[in-house]
């Protein structure tokens, strides 16, 4: 169990780059404290499968340190870092029986037998396979296959830290949230540092104490479940996180104050820095509700999703959704849309630009 | 419940009309012959299972079925091996790959014969550039028309130039299917070379592999053209396969019931260690 951090790294898949729209990863800054569970969150190709291979050794990084508990391992291969991996696709050794495979790693370190033996047990015990330990790997199903190689990740007790690249993809639905369960309490039984990538949000969010959030090779944020759905620092972590995520609304300011379709919309507190470029409020759903007097909106859609209800307005030519509770108006009824202030926020070219209201005499001199 | 419709069996009709003409009439003709005697205008005498018994003491048959086991004893246990180990050093992508491939094929697309003739021309001592090359620059002394040795190290090695492409094609597409994460997971269980080629690439390739080992057998079993245009059968009967043999009868000695019977003897040879090693190749994967 380690440490990690992430120093000035950058990764092209290209032997030269020249514009920073050629690397995969572009500067990334990171420490992972020891025995924490962190998600990485993002769409296709915006590099977190290309991070994760950086950390496991899979891929050397064009710039930059990875540093085990401070000590340089950028140079070193896979099997000198101490590192497991599940993939995607489950790997297991076909040909061998689940004991052989939990026992692979082991085996391969020069391990005597007793000690083999034991921890293969203890394992299998943790992830309950005990009984399939005689059968031959390939039999079994897809999910028992991602507990055995996750298994061959923590059959070894030294290890540094274990990562899950989008382990649940092949997974039967209603298993999924069982081996998510499985994944959390392995976490807290072995305490190792856990690394989980993935672009399903329920997934980050319930697994992970701190989730980075990364787009087109960035890290956008970094923060726990609730500081990434309550304070987005950009509008594409608002978006992406929340169902539905964030509406985001193109404004212009007038004497400090944005003003949305004519209306004056009330922020959460003071505006930092120049604001100048594009500017847009953002307000979650959640927050935005049906009121007797505000933004007038005519309604064009309004899906019930069980204990809620979203209902799509619109309202100076945008989309503004709002979730809301008990009776939905008709479609194509006119209504006024109430904005909680505290949940207001203003993004300047597309990143957060107030501060809470009584966070003000701090920030002031941003 | 669906009803079961039988209908679909008529498109396998054409198929098997097909198959009719060009496999089962002739091969019912051959059990013909195998069963009577003939001197020629379409008179037969029954003879029962005499020409099997006929062929099953012979001497000369057991020889040549000898040396027909040997063949392919020979090719089998170096083309595979040798076919995986080029297949393990092809490289899995970029520009040289198309340019491997290419070069892997063209032995292949070679005609029968002219493969044959090549290597007749290729290893003479006098004119051949092998023959020669071996004969008057190394001083070894090498004559396939004359030596029983020189000639099977000659249909071995034109057979393994031949065909080893078979088995590289096969065992290379068994490799090129196997997905990445499988060799980074192994990376990082810590795993040797040689257990990589043992849990991950040998257990991925083992489906091309039986089909690649079938089709040498059976090939190599029943291979006609290169031995009969290289060496004839000779020096003596030194390279005298089954198949060359059997024409030898069939045609030389124009006995077409003993021939018949060996065929059907060669068949059924070929059938059963085809089916015993498919068999035994494929029993793991039911369970």
């Amino acid at each position: 169990m380690a440490k990690i951090t992430l120093s000035k790294l950058r990764h092209s898949y290209l032997s030269t780059p020249k514009s920073d729209s050629d690397y995969a990863l572009k500067e990334i800054d990171l420490d992972w404290t020891d025995g924490g569970a962190y998600a990485l969150l993002g769409p296709s190709g915006c590099g977190k499968s290309t991070l994760l291979n950086i950390i496991s050794g899979l891929l050397v990084p064009s710039e930059g340190q990875i540093l085990f508990d401070g000590n340089d391992v950028t140079a070193l291969p896979p099997d000198q870092r101490n590192i497991a991996q599940v993939f995607q696709f489950p790997v297991i050794y076909d040909t061998m029986t689940v004991y052989d495979n939990l026992a692979f790693p082991l085996r391969n370190r020069g391990r005597d037998e007793t000690t083999v033996h034991q921890r293969v047990m203890a394992i299998a015990e943790m992830l309950e396979v005990t009984d399939m330990l005689e059968q031959k790997a390939a039999g079994l199903s897809p999910d028992n296959k991602q507990k055995i190689s996750m298994g061959r990740g923590l059959v070894r007790e030294d290890v540094n830290v274990v990562m899950f690249d989008e382990p649940l993809t092949v997974i039967d639905p209603h298993l999924k949230w069982k081996l998510r369960s499985k994944l959390k309490e392995l976490h807290q039984r072995v305490k190792a540092t856990m690394i989980y990538v993935t672009h399903d949000q329920t997934e980050a969010l319930t697994f992970a104490d701190q989730v980075v959030v990364m787009q087109l090779g960035e890290v956008v944020q970094i923060g726990t479940p609730v500081e990434l759905f309550e304070r987005p620092a950009h509008t594409f972590v608002g978006h992406f996180i929340g169902s539905p995520g964030m509406n985001i609304l193109p404004c212009e300011l007038q004497h400090g104050a944005a003003v949305f379709a004519g209306q004056q919309i009330m922020l959460e507190g003071p505006i930092q820095g120049a604001a100048e470029g594009q500017t847009e409020i953002g307000v979650r759903p959640e927050f935005v509700s049906l009121a007797d007097h505000g933004l007038p909106a005519t309604v064009t859609k309004v899906s019930d999703i069980g204990r809620h209800t979203v209902v799509e307005c619109e309202a100076g030519g945008c989309r503004i959704n709002a979730v809301t509770e008990g009776a939905a108006p008709e479609k194509g009824s006119a209504v006024h849309l109430a904005f909680r202030q505290d949940m207001t926020r203003l993004y300047v070219d597309g990143w957060l630009a107030t501060a809470p209201a009584n966070a003000t005499g701090e920030q002031g001199a941003a | 419940m669906k009803t079961e419709n039988q209908k679909a069996w008529f498109f396998v009709l054409p198929v098997l009309a097909l198959v009719a003409f060009n496999a089962l009439i002739p091969m019912m003709t051959v059990v013909n012959y195998s069963v009577q005697e003939t001197f020629g205008d379409n008179v037969f005498f029954w003879q029962g299972l005499d020409w099997f018994q006929q062929i099953l003491r012979s001497d000369r048959f057991h020889a040549a079925l000898g040396r027909q086991f040997l063949f392919t004893f020979l090719i089998l246990i170096i083309e595979v091996p040798l076919g995986i180990a080029i297949a393990l050093s092809m490289p899995r992508k970029g520009f040289w790959v198309p340019v491997c491939l290419v070069l892997m094929a063209l032995p292949m697309l070679i005609p029968w014969n002219v493969v044959g003739a090549m290597w007749n021309i290729f290893t003479l001592p006098d004119i051949g550039l092998l023959g020669y090359f071996l004969n008057h620059v190394l001083g070894i002394n090498y004559d396939m028309t004359q030596d029983p040795v020189a000639a099977w190290v000659t249909i071995v090695t034109m057979d393994v130039w031949h065909w080893t492409s078979l088995v590289v094609l096969l065992s290379y597409a068994g490799l090129v299917s196997i997905p990445d994460a499988y060799y980074q997971a192994a990376k990082i269980d810590g795993a040797s070379n040689w257990a990589v080629f043992r849990f991950i690439q040998l257990p991925k390739m083992k489906t091309v592999l039986t089909i690649a080992i079938l089709l040498r057998f059976m090939d190599s079993f029943n291979i006609y053209t290169e031995p009969f245009v290289l060496t004839g059968g000779g020096p003596g009967n030194s390279t005298t396969l089954l198949s060359i043999d059997l024409v030898k009868i069939a045609l030389g000695q124009f006995d077409l019931g003993p021939a018949a019977a060996m065929s059907l003897i060669y068949f059924a040879i070929t059938l059963l260690v085809s089916w015993l090693f498919y068999t035994l190749m494929t029993k793991d994967d039911l369970n």
